[in-house]
């Protein structure tokens, strides 16, 4: 009986901290939204990622940078509007990437083209960083 | 802000095209509507939409209709706009209008044509019926709601006003030189 209810604590202690673990490492994450405000879809996609961080029940900072002159835009390697940017990745790195105040064109996973990336490309992005995270221990 | 308002006459143009000819509004008088469409390459929105103005023309050529699209965009910053890039564009999609290269920038400007794509539909007596949005979703074709470009082309072909005249064209800035 006294060792059933020691092994109970036990477990519930190691799932705290495999959650604290999970949650200190989630935080460590760097979430940057660059955009050019000319660029309609710049609004909705920050929604979107928005809703993939409350669903992933990620409680991290998103710094939002406008960017305005084509200076900025070589400085800060925007390769178009809007990126998303999480621990200093792309969550989709253009294959040839070329900086400057532009609306991005985003292929989606059914090979069209938009002006902004999908949910589950955004998610995918996320979820890659915190499992990165998640591994460094 | 378009120069045009709903009810004005056409500006004419006259530019070369991706086919290797010159393209005037002359050539298309006798036609029950034309739609000059301010287009380019490299534009999402316009990328977003190409497939569905591919399909407008196929579904009203028989009708009398004709889409016109048009690149204004500086090709010395945006180099993928360029009249050879046109061109490979217009084959690869298979373009079924004609796709022409405002090199100076002057028909955008007399137009006031702000976005690309922006659209300004007139009926067969040159006068224009609707402005702005191909339709209302840039982003997923199967989620429109609001056929704003086919709408006003029905009504036109029916001798009637559009539902909607006018709309806030969505999509990249024209880039100036």
């Amino acid at each position: 009986m006294k060792c059933f209810f020691r092994e109970k604590r036990n477990y519930h202690v190691e799932a705290r901290q495999v959650r604290d673990v999970r949650n200190a490492r989630v935080k460590e994450l760097e979430i940057r939204f660059l955009y050019y405000e000319e660029c309609p879809s710049h609004e909705e996609t920050l929604e979107r990622l928005r809703k993939v961080l409350k669903e992933e029940r990620i409680e991290a900072d998103i710094e939002v940078v406008k960017v305005e002159t084509d200076e900025q835009a070589k400085k800060l390697r925007f390769p178009g509007s809007p990126t998303i940017l999480v621990n200093g990745h792309d969550i989709d790195p253009p294959s040839k990437p070329e900086y400057g105040l532009s609306c991005r064109a985003y292929q989606l996973e059914d090979g069209r083209i938009s002006p902004l990336p999908s949910v589950s490309m955004i998610r995918r992005g996320v979820r890659a960083a915190v499992d990165k995270n998640l591994k460094r221990g | 802000m378009a120069n045009l308002k709903i009810g004005d006459g056409v500006i004419p143009f006259d530019l070369p095209g991706v086919d290797g000819k010159q393209h005037s509004y002359a050539d298309y008088r006798g036609k029950s509507a034309v739609a000059v469409i301010f287009s380019c390459n490299h534009c999402p929105y316009v990328r977003a939409w190409e497939d569905r103005i591919v399909q407008i023309q196929a579904d009203y050529s028989g009708k009398g209709v004709q889409l016109v699209a048009i690149n204004s965009n500086d090709v010395s910053k945006y180099p993928d706009d360029s009249f050879p890039k046109m061109k490979e564009r217009a084959r690869e999609k298979h373009f079924n209008f004609p796709y022409l290269y405002d090199e100076t920038q002057k028909l955008a400007r007399a137009y006031g044509a702000e976005r690309t794509p922006e659209v300004f539909l007139f009926d067969g007596s040159g006068t224009l019926r609707y402005h702005g949005m191909i339709d209302d979703n840039y982003d997923d074709p199967s989620a429109v709601r609001a056929k704003y470009l086919r709408d006003a082309l029905d009504a036109v072909l029916n001798g009637k006003p559009p539902p909607v005249a006018e709309t806030r064209p969505v999509g990249c800035t024209i880039k100036w030189k």
